[in-house]
């Protein structure tokens, strides 16, 4: 290598860092298009984007909940022996203990969406329909009163169901 | 000693009664140190201070006779120390859900062996052929992009050692009445290595991130597909995609064949298993970040991306289980960490809080990893409460239980990190006490 050449890879690692720009890396990432990432694209936020077609009622989810979720849940959501679904709203401030369910402390009904896709039923994940998970999320909501039993809920509408305690969350900063 | 030792104790000793930095019996590490003497002297106890006739003759054991085991192709414990192993908390009715406890009280030093780093499964451990095994980072990015395991083995490797701790940690010590229970039962969702790995900022710039994004979700391949969202200034800041635990290769029950390490952050957000990083302009409001991991105040409102585990302390020996054998010189000795950095200085007390002198701390210390800490003590056979309290390098102290309960309440059983009480009884017995 010729002083002048050192001299410029020198200068060029100076300026790098001084920039914070990521380091010199192989790039061995193999380009993907996004149409080949949508079987594992199961996020969902809060503005819907990534909820998939299909649509449920409640009367539709009814029986899908009573077949794969109440073993775990309970009749009617109302737990044991896992985590109950349905209930609790107005517990959350002191003194009593907060009873915390989808219905009075999940601020979004787009996360119950996501969750159940994702990770239920426990034993079976990834395993039920488009429509059956609209359906379930539509019974669940519904048995918390938030909506009503004939409400489809579908890509536009469950975004737009507002939960109780929507405003309950606070960003942490230090010093909290 | 095999580790340099500093002293954080300011220079105390004068002409006399030199020895003494705090109440009931805390000493000056470095007279220890200086003077094998002092030991020797020092003790009050019977059995120590006389001569030395007590001990048997010596004998030749089995062992010493004939040739021992052959060569292994991966080393084990001694059968003798079956007992420091994790003990399993599993979710009622379950096997692969719940947690196992590292055995903090059993431990020395700062780094937790690969088969006793503590576990927190949310559908078990999954079997990934590393072979088979894509990580995509998608989203808002320029270009998505998969990476096996092959190819990011050839990345330039950066290394971080750091502790992760579950929020849960210490979650019983929200309760009304002090649990009597292990280090390990009640505080062992906490544990510390060597992680060595590829920048995930290097891999996020070969993606292109578009402006608009402010956070990621990553996601793992296990069953639950468990996933958290993470702010960008983070990710680019000392995140890895790690592939290895102090050396060898992750574990499966830590997220083979690659994780994500989160310096400081709350243990589940260094999500394990990883599969895929989605780049988002907020969080997903994934369910352990809204439904679990957030902190219920008594007003009825949540501390929500409650992320970094905050400055900590914990006397590891004596403790719960660990009884004083008798009167006379011993050594206090703990762990000390915050996810805001360095820890600058551990107190010790010995009467309860009326009184602290600071502990020497094992060098090195580094940012958001365990610090050993250790402290001369006399113990004179009579009550003891002994304490920790721990100060980071941005000025965190450590809370006290009634300050921490005062300003986040008790319904909650996320972010534990106030001064646990040790009892010592005259009898030497060891109980957790709320002081």
């Amino acid at each position: 290598m010729s002083t002048h050449s050192i001299l410029l890879a020198t200068t060029t690692c100076v300026l790098l860092a001084s920039a914070g720009i990521a380091a010199e890396t192989p790039k061995l990432g193999t380009p993907i298009a996004p149409g080949a990432v949508e079987a594992w694209d199961i996020s969902v936020e809060p503005d819907g984007v990534g909820l998939p077609p299909g649509s449920g009622t409640s009367k539709q989810g009814e029986a899908i909940y009573a077949a794969k979720c109440a073993g775990c849940h309970g009749e009617k959501g109302t737990g044991k022996p896992y985590d109950a679904l349905v209930g609790g709203i107005g517990t959350l401030p002191a003194p009593q203990a907060p009873v915390r369910t989808v219905g009075s402390y999940w601020p979004y009904a787009t996360t119950f969406f996501d969750y159940v896709r994702r990770a239920m039923p426990f034993n079976e994940t990834k395993s039920l329909s488009n429509d059956e998970l609209y359906a379930l999320t539509a019974y669940v909501l519904h048995l918390n009163g938030i909506v009503g039993e004939n409400d489809t809920m579908n890509a536009q509408t469950l975004p737009q169901v507002r939960m109780p305690n929507r405003d309950g969350f606070v960003p942490f900063k230090r010093g909290d | 000693m095999t580790s340099k030792m500093t002293s954080q104790s300011a220079a105390r000793r004068s002409a006399g009664a030199a020895e003494s930095v705090a109440g009931n019996g805390l000493l000056d590490r470095r007279i220890f140190l200086r003077s094998g003497a002092v030991f020797a002297a020092g003790i009050t106890s019977g059995a120590l201070t006389a001569p030395a006739a007590g001990a048997q003759a010596l004998q030749i054991e089995p062992w010493m006779k004939t040739p021992g085991a052959p060569l292994s192709g991966y080393g084990q414990p001694s059968q003798y120390e079956a007992k420091v192993a994790r003990i399993l908390t599993p979710v009622p009715g379950q096997t692969q859900i719940g947690t196992s406890r590292t055995p903090l009280h059993l431990l020395e030093g700062t780094i937790t062996p690969n088969g006793l780093h503590f576990e927190r499964h949310h559908s078990g451990v999954p079997d990934i052929n590393p072979d088979a095994h894509r990580f995509v980072i998608h989203g808002l990015v320029r270009q998505p992009l998969v990476f096996t395991l092959d190819a990011l083995s050839r990345y330039p490797m950066h290394a971080r050692t750091t502790f992760i701790e579950c929020a849960g940690n210490g979650a019983l010590l929200f309760q009304n009445a002090p649990v009597q229970q292990t280090v390990q039962q009640f505080q062992g969702l906490l544990s510390c290595a060597e992680w060595t790995g590829v920048r995930l900022a290097d891999l996020l710039d070969e993606a292109g991130v578009d402006p608009k994004a402010q956070w990621l979700v990553a996601e793992g391949a296990d069953a639950a597909g468990f996933s958290r969202s993470i702010p960008l200034a983070k990710a680019t800041d000392d995140v890895l995609v790690a592939l290895y635990q102090n050396g060898e290769r992750l574990r499966p029950s830590n997220g083979y064949p690659m994780r994500l390490v989160v310096p400081g952050y709350e243990g589940n957000t260094h999500v394990k298993w990883l599969r895929r990083i989605k780049l988002t302009e907020g969080p997903a409001m994934t369910k352990d970040e809204t439904s679990k991991y957030t902190i219920t105040l008594n007003s009825g409102k949540s501390l929500q991306f409650v992320h970094p585990q905050e400055c900590k302390s914990l006397i590891t020996r004596p403790s719960h289980g660990l009884a004083m054998k008798e009167p006379g010189l011993c050594e206090i000795s703990g762990i000390a960490w915050s996810g805001y950095g360095k820890i600058a200085k551990v107190e010790v007390s010995a009467d309860g809080g009326r009184s602290y002198a600071p502990a020497m701390l094992q060098e090195p210390v580094l940012s958001k990893s365990l610090t050993r800490f250790r402290m001369l003590w006399r113990w004179n056979g009579g009550p003891a409460t002994l304490q920790s309290r721990a100060t980071d390098e941005t000025g965190q102290v450590q809370p006290t239980r009634a300050a921490q309960i005062a300003s986040r309440g008790s319904r909650t059983i996320y972010h534990w990190n106030a001064i646990t009480s040790w009892g010592v009884s005259d009898k030497g017995e060891v109980k957790h006490v709320y002081a």
